[in-house]
Protein backbone atom coordinates (compact mmCIF):
# COMPACT_ATOMS: atom_id res chain seq x y z
CA UNK A 1 0.00 0.00 0.00
CA UNK A 2 1.60 3.95 -0.91
CA UNK A 3 1.78 6.35 1.74
CA UNK A 4 -0.78 7.95 0.53
CA UNK A 5 -3.48 5.14 0.06
CA UNK A 6 -2.81 4.14 3.97
CA UNK A 7 -3.36 7.77 5.12
CA UNK A 8 -6.65 7.64 3.36
CA UNK A 9 -7.69 4.49 4.82
CA UNK A 10 -7.05 5.72 8.34
CA UNK A 11 -8.80 8.79 7.75
CA UNK A 12 -12.20 6.54 6.90
CA UNK A 13 -11.75 4.91 9.75
CA UNK A 14 -11.54 7.57 11.89
CA UNK A 15 -14.13 9.41 10.57
CA UNK A 16 -16.69 5.96 11.24
CA UNK A 17 -15.08 6.79 14.70
CA UNK A 18 -15.62 9.90 14.84
CA UNK A 19 -19.42 9.39 14.03
CA UNK A 20 -20.13 7.52 16.34
CA UNK A 21 -18.75 9.60 19.24
CA UNK A 22 -21.08 12.27 17.69
CA UNK A 23 -24.10 10.47 17.05
CA UNK A 24 -25.49 10.45 20.79
CA UNK A 25 -24.83 14.25 20.77
CA UNK A 26 -26.12 14.80 17.50
CA UNK A 27 -29.84 12.58 17.55
CA UNK A 28 -31.23 14.45 20.65
CA UNK A 29 -31.54 17.94 18.58
CA UNK A 30 -34.36 16.94 16.07
CA UNK A 31 -35.96 14.73 19.18
CA UNK A 32 -35.90 17.90 20.96
CA UNK A 33 -37.99 20.48 18.18
CA UNK A 34 -40.61 17.14 17.64
CA UNK A 35 -44.23 17.87 17.05
CA UNK A 36 -45.13 14.21 18.08
CA UNK A 37 -46.63 13.36 21.95
CA UNK A 38 -43.88 10.62 22.26
CA UNK A 39 -40.63 9.42 21.07
CA UNK A 40 -40.69 9.45 17.37
CA UNK A 41 -37.86 9.58 14.79
CA UNK A 42 -37.86 10.92 12.05
CA UNK A 43 -39.98 13.53 14.10
CA UNK A 44 -43.25 14.71 12.13
CA UNK A 45 -42.88 18.38 12.53
CA UNK A 46 -41.36 21.40 14.26
CA UNK A 47 -42.19 22.10 17.72
CA UNK A 48 -40.98 24.10 20.70
CA UNK A 49 -43.49 22.08 23.30
CA UNK A 50 -40.73 20.16 25.40
CA UNK A 51 -38.66 23.33 25.52
CA UNK A 52 -41.81 25.32 26.92
CA UNK A 53 -42.67 22.07 28.87
CA UNK A 54 -39.65 22.35 30.62
CA UNK A 55 -39.65 26.19 31.33
CA UNK A 56 -43.51 25.85 32.50
CA UNK A 57 -42.02 22.87 35.09
CA UNK A 58 -40.82 24.17 38.51
CA UNK A 59 -39.44 21.08 39.15
CA UNK A 60 -37.12 20.92 36.44
CA UNK A 61 -36.56 24.06 36.81
CA UNK A 62 -35.65 24.04 40.60
CA UNK A 63 -33.40 20.97 39.98
CA UNK A 64 -31.38 23.21 36.88
CA UNK A 65 -30.71 25.99 39.65
CA UNK A 66 -29.49 23.90 42.64
CA UNK A 67 -27.10 22.17 40.25
CA UNK A 68 -25.82 25.38 38.62
CA UNK A 69 -25.16 26.84 42.27
CA UNK A 70 -24.26 23.42 43.38
CA UNK A 71 -22.03 23.43 40.47
CA UNK A 72 -20.42 26.96 41.14
CA UNK A 73 -19.93 26.68 44.73
CA UNK A 74 -18.21 23.32 43.81
CA UNK A 75 -15.62 25.08 41.38
CA UNK A 76 -14.73 27.93 44.03
CA UNK A 77 -14.41 25.43 46.94
CA UNK A 78 -11.77 23.00 44.63
CA UNK A 79 -10.15 26.06 43.76
CA UNK A 80 -9.36 27.73 46.55
CA UNK A 81 -8.30 24.18 48.23
CA UNK A 82 -6.73 22.44 45.08
CA UNK A 83 -4.68 25.18 44.06
CA UNK A 84 -2.50 25.06 47.15
CA UNK A 85 -2.62 21.66 47.06
CA UNK A 86 -1.15 21.71 43.53
CA UNK A 87 1.83 24.42 44.56
CA UNK A 88 2.89 22.08 47.91
CA UNK A 89 2.67 19.03 44.99
CA UNK A 90 4.93 21.00 42.58
CA UNK A 91 7.07 23.00 44.58
CA UNK A 92 6.95 21.70 48.29
CA UNK A 93 10.05 19.47 49.56
CA UNK A 94 8.45 17.57 52.56
CA UNK A 95 8.77 13.63 53.78
CA UNK A 96 5.19 11.71 52.42
CA UNK A 97 5.20 14.06 49.00
CA UNK A 98 4.41 10.94 47.01
CA UNK A 99 1.68 9.76 49.32
CA UNK A 100 -0.05 13.35 49.41
CA UNK A 101 -0.08 12.84 45.60
CA UNK A 102 -1.74 9.37 45.85
CA UNK A 103 -4.37 10.60 48.02
CA UNK A 104 -5.21 14.10 45.96
CA UNK A 105 -5.35 11.81 43.18
CA UNK A 106 -7.13 8.93 44.45
CA UNK A 107 -10.77 9.88 44.12
CA UNK A 108 -9.96 9.81 40.22
CA UNK A 109 -9.39 5.70 40.67
CA UNK A 110 -11.58 4.79 43.65
CA UNK A 111 -14.99 4.00 41.82
CA UNK A 112 -17.42 6.90 42.43
CA UNK A 113 -20.21 4.20 44.04
CA UNK A 114 -17.80 3.38 47.00
CA UNK A 115 -17.80 6.66 47.45
CA UNK A 116 -21.09 7.70 47.22
CA UNK A 117 -21.68 4.78 49.70
CA UNK A 118 -19.59 5.40 52.06
CA UNK A 119 -20.75 9.48 52.12
CA UNK A 120 -24.71 8.00 52.66
CA UNK A 121 -23.64 6.28 55.86
CA UNK A 122 -21.88 9.05 57.23
CA UNK A 123 -24.28 11.58 56.27
CA UNK A 124 -27.18 9.69 57.24
CA UNK A 125 -25.80 9.73 60.55
CA UNK A 126 -25.25 13.69 60.66
CA UNK A 127 -28.77 14.40 58.98
CA UNK A 128 -26.82 16.11 55.90
CA UNK A 129 -28.75 14.01 53.14
CA UNK A 130 -30.23 16.64 50.83
CA UNK A 131 -28.66 19.87 52.36
CA UNK A 132 -27.01 21.39 49.18
CA UNK A 133 -23.26 22.34 51.27
CA UNK A 134 -23.23 18.39 51.24
CA UNK A 135 -23.36 17.48 47.77
CA UNK A 136 -21.02 20.71 47.38
CA UNK A 137 -18.15 18.69 49.96
CA UNK A 138 -18.63 15.32 47.87
CA UNK A 139 -18.71 16.98 44.39
CA UNK A 140 -15.39 18.90 45.98
CA UNK A 141 -13.49 15.72 46.51
CA UNK A 142 -14.23 14.18 42.80
CA UNK A 143 -13.18 17.72 41.32
CA UNK A 144 -10.05 17.95 42.91
CA UNK A 145 -7.80 15.79 40.96
CA UNK A 146 -9.31 17.82 38.06
CA UNK A 147 -8.05 20.91 39.58
CA UNK A 148 -4.55 19.76 40.78
CA UNK A 149 -3.58 18.21 37.76
CA UNK A 150 -4.42 21.27 35.53
CA UNK A 151 -2.31 23.17 37.55
CA UNK A 152 0.57 21.20 38.48
CA UNK A 153 0.73 20.45 34.71
CA UNK A 154 0.99 25.23 35.05
CA UNK A 155 2.91 25.19 37.55
CA UNK A 156 5.54 22.88 35.44
CA UNK A 157 6.02 24.94 32.34
CA UNK A 158 6.04 27.96 34.65
CA UNK A 159 9.27 30.01 34.48
CA UNK A 160 10.53 31.27 38.09
CA UNK A 161 12.89 33.66 36.85
CA UNK A 162 10.07 35.89 36.96
CA UNK A 163 9.07 35.15 40.23
CA UNK A 164 12.80 35.28 41.15
CA UNK A 165 13.12 38.76 38.99
CA UNK A 166 10.06 40.34 40.96
CA UNK A 167 11.52 39.62 44.47
CA UNK A 168 15.06 40.77 43.23
CA UNK A 169 13.55 44.04 42.38
CA UNK A 170 11.82 44.10 46.03
CA UNK A 171 8.70 42.59 45.77
CA UNK A 172 7.02 40.96 48.88
CA UNK A 173 6.12 37.17 48.71
CA UNK A 174 2.70 38.22 48.97
CA UNK A 175 3.16 40.86 45.64
CA UNK A 176 5.10 38.15 43.84
CA UNK A 177 2.13 35.37 44.79
CA UNK A 178 -0.79 38.19 43.81
CA UNK A 179 1.21 40.04 40.87
CA UNK A 180 3.52 37.69 39.10
CA UNK A 181 3.05 33.84 39.79
CA UNK A 182 -1.01 33.65 40.17
CA UNK A 183 -1.89 36.14 37.07
CA UNK A 184 0.88 33.60 34.90
CA UNK A 185 -1.23 31.21 36.34
CA UNK A 186 -4.28 32.64 34.91
CA UNK A 187 -5.50 30.43 32.01
CA UNK A 188 -4.59 26.83 34.05
CA UNK A 189 -6.67 28.30 36.36
CA UNK A 190 -9.62 29.28 34.20
CA UNK A 191 -9.49 26.00 33.16
CA UNK A 192 -9.85 24.22 36.39
CA UNK A 193 -12.40 26.33 37.24
CA UNK A 194 -14.54 25.23 34.36
CA UNK A 195 -13.49 21.73 34.77
CA UNK A 196 -14.43 21.55 38.12
CA UNK A 197 -17.90 23.11 37.42
CA UNK A 198 -18.88 21.10 34.60
CA UNK A 199 -17.90 17.61 37.02
CA UNK A 200 -19.83 18.57 39.62
CA UNK A 201 -22.78 20.04 37.12
CA UNK A 202 -22.72 16.71 35.18
CA UNK A 203 -22.49 14.11 38.61
CA UNK A 204 -24.78 11.49 39.13
CA UNK A 205 -24.46 8.94 41.32
CA UNK A 206 -22.88 10.77 44.44
CA UNK A 207 -26.41 13.02 43.79
CA UNK A 208 -28.18 9.95 43.69
CA UNK A 209 -27.30 8.88 47.29
CA UNK A 210 -26.96 12.32 48.68
CA UNK A 211 -29.56 14.71 46.83
CA UNK A 212 -32.42 13.25 48.99
CA UNK A 213 -35.81 14.84 48.21
CA UNK A 214 -33.57 18.15 46.56
CA UNK A 215 -33.32 16.68 42.77
CA UNK A 216 -30.01 17.81 41.03
CA UNK A 217 -30.74 18.54 37.33
CA UNK A 218 -28.81 15.04 36.55
CA UNK A 219 -31.07 13.19 39.41
CA UNK A 220 -34.39 14.63 37.69
CA UNK A 221 -33.03 13.19 34.42
CA UNK A 222 -31.95 10.04 35.58
CA UNK A 223 -35.37 9.77 37.11
CA UNK A 224 -37.31 10.65 33.94
CA UNK A 225 -35.34 8.10 32.29
CA UNK A 226 -36.50 5.64 34.49
CA UNK A 227 -39.94 6.72 34.33
CA UNK A 228 -41.06 7.86 31.23
CA UNK A 229 -38.61 9.17 28.77
CA UNK A 230 -40.81 11.85 26.91
CA UNK A 231 -38.90 14.16 24.50
CA UNK A 232 -38.16 16.88 27.57
CA UNK A 233 -35.16 15.16 28.07
CA UNK A 234 -34.26 15.75 24.49
CA UNK A 235 -34.60 19.61 25.10
CA UNK A 236 -32.40 19.53 28.54
CA UNK A 237 -30.06 17.39 26.66
CA UNK A 238 -29.60 19.69 23.76
CA UNK A 239 -29.26 22.71 27.05
CA UNK A 240 -26.80 20.24 28.51
CA UNK A 241 -24.80 19.70 24.97
CA UNK A 242 -24.75 23.75 24.50
CA UNK A 243 -23.79 24.34 28.45
CA UNK A 244 -20.74 21.96 27.78
CA UNK A 245 -20.03 23.79 24.15
CA UNK A 246 -19.61 27.29 25.68
CA UNK A 247 -17.47 25.74 28.25
CA UNK A 248 -14.82 24.52 25.99
CA UNK A 249 -14.97 27.62 23.83
CA UNK A 250 -14.55 29.41 27.39
CA UNK A 251 -11.55 27.17 28.07
CA UNK A 252 -10.02 27.39 24.77
CA UNK A 253 -10.40 31.13 24.42
CA UNK A 254 -9.11 32.24 28.15
CA UNK A 255 -7.85 28.90 29.87
CA UNK A 256 -5.06 26.80 29.21
CA UNK A 257 -4.97 24.66 26.08
CA UNK A 258 -7.01 21.38 26.28
CA UNK A 259 -3.89 20.10 24.97
CA UNK A 260 -1.64 21.32 27.33
CA UNK A 261 -3.01 19.35 30.31
CA UNK A 262 -2.39 15.92 28.29
CA UNK A 263 0.44 14.62 30.30
CA UNK B 1 11.97 18.83 56.13
CA UNK B 2 8.44 20.05 56.08
CA UNK B 3 8.72 22.90 53.13
CA UNK B 4 5.75 23.27 51.95
CA UNK B 5 3.26 21.14 53.08
CA UNK B 6 1.35 24.06 55.02
CA UNK B 7 -0.57 25.07 51.98
CA UNK B 8 -1.83 21.42 51.48
CA UNK B 9 -3.42 20.60 54.29
CA UNK B 10 -6.87 22.35 53.56
CA UNK B 11 -7.42 20.07 51.53
CA UNK B 12 -6.01 17.05 53.05
CA UNK B 13 -8.53 17.63 55.73
CA UNK B 14 -11.55 17.85 53.09
CA UNK B 15 -10.62 14.69 51.70
CA UNK B 16 -10.29 13.38 55.17
CA UNK B 17 -13.23 13.97 55.93
CA UNK B 18 -15.29 13.35 53.45
CA UNK B 19 -13.17 10.84 51.32
CA UNK B 20 -11.14 8.43 53.63
CA UNK B 21 -13.13 8.49 56.96
CA UNK B 22 -16.05 8.03 55.54
CA UNK B 23 -14.88 4.96 52.85
CA UNK B 24 -12.99 3.03 55.26
CA UNK B 25 -16.11 3.48 58.17
CA UNK B 26 -18.04 1.75 55.79
CA UNK B 27 -15.90 -0.83 54.94
CA UNK B 28 -15.89 -1.67 58.30
CA UNK B 29 -19.73 -2.94 58.05
CA UNK B 30 -18.44 -5.87 56.18
CA UNK B 31 -16.91 -7.21 59.16
CA UNK B 32 -19.94 -6.89 61.57
CA UNK B 33 -19.95 -9.02 63.90
CA UNK B 34 -16.15 -10.19 63.93
CA UNK B 35 -16.94 -12.86 61.10
CA UNK B 36 -15.58 -13.22 57.26
CA UNK B 37 -19.13 -14.31 56.42
CA UNK B 38 -20.48 -11.32 54.04
CA UNK B 39 -17.14 -12.10 52.14
CA UNK B 40 -17.55 -15.66 51.85
CA UNK B 41 -20.90 -14.98 50.59
CA UNK B 42 -19.30 -12.13 48.07
CA UNK B 43 -16.97 -14.37 46.92
CA UNK B 44 -18.59 -17.74 47.34
CA UNK B 45 -22.48 -17.93 46.06
CA UNK B 46 -22.71 -18.80 42.43
CA UNK B 47 -25.29 -15.97 41.97
CA UNK B 48 -22.64 -13.34 43.19
CA UNK B 49 -19.66 -14.79 41.32
CA UNK B 50 -21.38 -14.89 38.24
CA UNK B 51 -21.59 -10.56 38.61
CA UNK B 52 -17.59 -10.51 39.88
CA UNK B 53 -17.16 -12.75 36.33
CA UNK B 54 -19.66 -10.28 34.63
CA UNK B 55 -17.72 -6.91 35.20
CA UNK B 56 -14.35 -8.47 34.64
CA UNK B 57 -15.51 -9.70 31.21
CA UNK B 58 -17.44 -6.50 30.13
CA UNK B 59 -14.59 -4.35 31.63
CA UNK B 60 -12.05 -6.88 28.97
CA UNK B 61 -14.11 -6.02 26.34
CA UNK B 62 -14.57 -2.61 26.85
CA UNK B 63 -10.67 -1.99 27.34
CA UNK B 64 -10.16 -3.99 24.22
CA UNK B 65 -12.58 -2.15 21.74
CA UNK B 66 -11.23 1.31 22.95
CA UNK B 67 -7.79 0.41 21.98
CA UNK B 68 -9.14 -1.06 18.37
CA UNK B 69 -10.52 2.22 17.99
CA UNK B 70 -8.58 5.03 20.05
CA UNK B 71 -5.55 3.92 19.26
CA UNK B 72 -6.50 5.31 15.29
CA UNK B 73 -7.90 8.38 16.48
CA UNK B 74 -4.99 8.96 19.01
CA UNK B 75 -2.58 8.52 16.22
CA UNK B 76 -4.26 10.57 13.55
CA UNK B 77 -4.82 14.02 15.59
CA UNK B 78 -1.03 13.32 16.40
CA UNK B 79 0.20 13.38 12.94
CA UNK B 80 -2.35 15.85 11.18
CA UNK B 81 -1.76 19.48 10.93
CA UNK B 82 -2.48 21.89 14.20
CA UNK B 83 -5.81 22.74 12.72
CA UNK B 84 -7.35 19.48 11.70
CA UNK B 85 -6.02 18.21 15.36
CA UNK B 86 -7.54 21.34 16.97
CA UNK B 87 -10.52 20.29 15.60
CA UNK B 88 -10.40 16.45 16.36
CA UNK B 89 -9.59 17.30 19.38
CA UNK B 90 -12.95 19.70 19.85
CA UNK B 91 -14.65 16.12 18.73
CA UNK B 92 -12.96 14.36 21.27
CA UNK B 93 -13.72 16.38 23.89
CA UNK B 94 -17.41 17.60 23.29
CA UNK B 95 -18.79 14.06 24.00
CA UNK B 96 -16.02 13.52 27.01
CA UNK B 97 -17.36 16.36 29.09
CA UNK B 98 -21.04 15.73 27.66
CA UNK B 99 -22.90 14.39 30.97
CA UNK B 100 -23.29 10.33 30.69
CA UNK B 101 -26.81 10.85 31.01
CA UNK B 102 -27.42 12.61 28.35
CA UNK B 103 -25.23 10.14 26.24
CA UNK B 104 -27.17 7.11 28.08
CA UNK B 105 -30.73 8.75 26.98
CA UNK B 106 -29.56 9.33 23.74
CA UNK B 107 -28.25 5.45 22.84
CA UNK B 108 -31.75 4.28 24.15
CA UNK B 109 -32.97 6.35 21.54
CA UNK B 110 -30.68 4.88 19.03
CA UNK B 111 -30.93 1.81 20.23
CA UNK B 112 -34.39 0.66 21.34
CA UNK B 113 -36.76 -1.95 19.69
CA UNK B 114 -38.37 1.35 17.47
CA UNK B 115 -35.03 3.39 17.89
CA UNK B 116 -33.48 5.12 14.97
CA UNK B 117 -31.29 2.19 14.48
CA UNK B 118 -33.98 -0.88 14.13
CA UNK B 119 -36.43 1.56 12.30
CA UNK B 120 -33.77 2.19 9.79
CA UNK B 121 -32.67 -1.38 8.85
CA UNK B 122 -36.05 -2.19 8.91
CA UNK B 123 -36.77 0.69 6.31
CA UNK B 124 -33.90 -0.30 3.73
CA UNK B 125 -35.04 -3.95 4.10
CA UNK B 126 -31.81 -5.44 5.71
CA UNK B 127 -34.03 -6.80 8.51
CA UNK B 128 -37.81 -8.10 9.21
CA UNK B 129 -37.75 -7.87 13.10
CA UNK B 130 -35.92 -4.98 15.28
CA UNK B 131 -32.39 -6.35 16.80
CA UNK B 132 -32.47 -6.32 20.01
CA UNK B 133 -29.76 -3.84 20.93
CA UNK B 134 -30.63 -2.74 23.97
CA UNK B 135 -31.23 -4.14 27.87
CA UNK B 136 -28.34 -6.53 26.94
CA UNK B 137 -24.76 -7.10 27.10
CA UNK B 138 -24.25 -5.63 23.23
CA UNK B 139 -25.85 -2.18 24.19
CA UNK B 140 -23.78 -1.73 27.61
CA UNK B 141 -20.64 -2.43 25.56
CA UNK B 142 -21.66 0.24 23.04
CA UNK B 143 -23.05 3.02 25.73
CA UNK B 144 -19.39 2.15 27.65
CA UNK B 145 -17.20 2.71 25.20
CA UNK B 146 -18.48 5.34 23.92
CA UNK B 147 -18.14 6.98 27.31
CA UNK B 148 -14.60 5.95 28.04
CA UNK B 149 -13.17 6.13 24.27
CA UNK B 150 -11.69 9.44 24.72
CA UNK B 151 -9.44 8.32 28.51
CA UNK B 152 -8.16 6.32 25.67
CA UNK B 153 -7.44 9.09 23.18
CA UNK B 154 -5.82 11.33 25.08
CA UNK B 155 -2.73 9.23 26.49
CA UNK B 156 -2.17 7.17 23.29
CA UNK B 157 -2.05 11.22 21.37
CA UNK B 158 0.15 12.15 23.93
CA UNK B 159 2.89 8.81 23.15
CA UNK B 160 2.27 9.44 19.62
CA UNK B 161 3.28 13.49 20.12
CA UNK B 162 6.25 12.39 22.29
CA UNK B 163 7.72 10.35 19.78
CA UNK B 164 10.56 11.29 17.66
CA UNK B 165 9.75 11.59 14.20
CA UNK B 166 12.92 11.49 13.10
CA UNK B 167 13.12 8.18 13.87
CA UNK B 168 10.23 7.84 11.11
CA UNK B 169 11.92 9.57 7.92
CA UNK B 170 14.84 6.86 8.81
CA UNK B 171 12.95 4.33 9.15
CA UNK B 172 11.39 5.11 5.78
CA UNK B 173 14.95 6.13 4.54
CA UNK B 174 16.10 2.90 4.81
CA UNK B 175 12.36 1.53 3.02
CA UNK B 176 10.73 -0.09 5.61
CA UNK B 177 6.99 -0.65 4.49
CA UNK B 178 4.46 1.50 6.28
CA UNK B 179 3.16 -1.69 8.21
CA UNK B 180 6.65 -2.42 9.26
CA UNK B 181 7.19 0.99 10.41
CA UNK B 182 4.03 1.14 12.38
CA UNK B 183 4.97 -2.40 13.59
CA UNK B 184 8.26 -1.94 14.54
CA UNK B 185 8.71 2.29 15.63
CA UNK B 186 5.57 3.08 16.70
CA UNK B 187 3.80 0.61 18.75
CA UNK B 188 6.86 -0.25 20.46
CA UNK B 189 7.52 3.37 21.35
CA UNK B 190 3.97 4.20 22.06
CA UNK B 191 3.24 1.07 24.77
CA UNK B 192 3.52 3.09 27.78
CA UNK B 193 0.56 5.74 26.10
CA UNK B 194 -1.17 2.27 25.27
CA UNK B 195 -0.82 0.92 28.74
CA UNK B 196 -1.99 4.46 30.18
CA UNK B 197 -5.27 4.28 28.41
CA UNK B 198 -6.07 0.94 28.71
CA UNK B 199 -5.51 0.96 32.47
CA UNK B 200 -7.50 3.85 32.95
CA UNK B 201 -10.39 2.70 30.89
CA UNK B 202 -10.32 -0.78 32.77
CA UNK B 203 -10.15 0.47 36.31
CA UNK B 204 -13.05 2.67 35.07
CA UNK B 205 -14.80 0.11 33.83
CA UNK B 206 -14.41 -1.95 36.63
CA UNK B 207 -16.94 0.76 39.05
CA UNK B 208 -18.99 1.80 36.25
CA UNK B 209 -22.74 2.30 37.20
CA UNK B 210 -24.78 4.93 34.77
CA UNK B 211 -24.41 3.18 31.33
CA UNK B 212 -25.10 -0.63 33.09
CA UNK B 213 -28.41 0.52 34.88
CA UNK B 214 -29.45 2.20 32.47
CA UNK B 215 -28.44 0.52 29.51
CA UNK B 216 -28.43 -2.77 31.02
CA UNK B 217 -31.70 -3.06 31.60
CA UNK B 218 -31.36 -4.66 34.73
CA UNK B 219 -30.34 -8.01 32.75
CA UNK B 220 -26.87 -6.92 32.29
CA UNK B 221 -25.55 -7.26 36.11
CA UNK B 222 -22.16 -5.10 37.31
CA UNK B 223 -20.47 -4.99 40.55
CA UNK B 224 -21.62 -1.08 40.99
CA UNK B 225 -25.42 -2.02 40.37
CA UNK B 226 -25.15 -4.90 42.76
CA UNK B 227 -23.92 -2.71 45.45
CA UNK B 228 -26.13 0.49 44.91
CA UNK B 229 -29.23 -2.47 45.01
CA UNK B 230 -27.95 -4.05 48.32
CA UNK B 231 -27.95 -0.26 49.90
CA UNK B 232 -31.34 1.52 48.24
CA UNK B 233 -33.69 -1.76 47.69
CA UNK B 234 -32.22 -4.60 49.75
CA UNK B 235 -30.52 -2.50 52.88
CA UNK B 236 -28.31 -5.15 53.54
CA UNK B 237 -25.08 -2.61 54.48
CA UNK B 238 -22.79 -5.51 55.79
CA UNK B 239 -23.21 -7.35 52.28
CA UNK B 240 -22.58 -3.83 49.93
CA UNK B 241 -19.67 -3.04 52.17
CA UNK B 242 -17.92 -6.52 51.71
CA UNK B 243 -18.59 -6.14 47.78
CA UNK B 244 -17.60 -2.38 48.02
CA UNK B 245 -14.47 -3.65 49.67
CA UNK B 246 -13.51 -6.13 47.01
CA UNK B 247 -14.29 -3.97 44.16
CA UNK B 248 -11.92 -1.84 46.07
CA UNK B 249 -9.08 -3.96 46.04
CA UNK B 250 -9.66 -5.23 42.47
CA UNK B 251 -9.78 -1.32 41.19
CA UNK B 252 -6.50 -0.71 43.65
CA UNK B 253 -4.59 -3.97 42.94
CA UNK B 254 -5.49 -3.41 38.67
CA UNK B 255 -4.19 0.30 39.07
CA UNK B 256 -1.08 -0.46 41.47
CA UNK B 257 0.44 -3.31 39.26
CA UNK B 258 -0.35 -1.05 36.23
CA UNK B 259 1.61 1.35 37.98
CA UNK B 260 4.94 -0.88 38.53
CA UNK B 261 5.13 -1.89 35.02
CA UNK B 262 4.86 1.33 33.75
CA UNK B 263 7.83 2.61 36.04
CA UNK B 264 9.81 -0.51 35.05
CA UNK B 265 9.09 0.57 31.36
CA UNK B 266 10.17 3.82 31.94
CA UNK B 267 13.52 2.93 33.18
CA UNK B 268 16.11 2.83 30.79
Amino acid sequence: MSRSASRRLLIVACTAIYVFLMLPLVVVFPISFSSALYMQFPPPGFSLQWYERYLDDPQWIDATVRSLYIGAATAVLALALGVPLAFALARGRFAGRLIVDRIALAPLVVPTIILSVGLYGLFAKLKLIGEWYGLVAAHTVLALPFVVLVTVAGLRDFDRALEQAAEGLGASRRQTLLRVTLPLLRPSLVSAGLLAFISSFDELVVALFLAGPNMTLPKKMFDNIMMEIDPTIAAVSVMQILLVSIVLVLIGRFGRGLRGSVR
Amino acid sequence: MRRGLLPALPALVLLFCFFLFPVVRMLGFSLEGGTLDWYAKALGEGLYVEVFWNTFEIAVFVTAICLLLGYPLGFLIATTTPAWATLGFIFVMLPLWTSVLVRTYAWMVLLGRNGVFNRWLIDIGLISDPLPLLNNFAGVLIGMVHVLLPYMVLPIYGAVRRLDPALVTAAQGLGASNWRIFWRVYLPLTLPGIFAGATIVFVLSLGFFITPALLGGGKVMMLAVLIEQQIHQTLNWPFAAALSAVLLALTLGVYSLAQLFTRQEARP
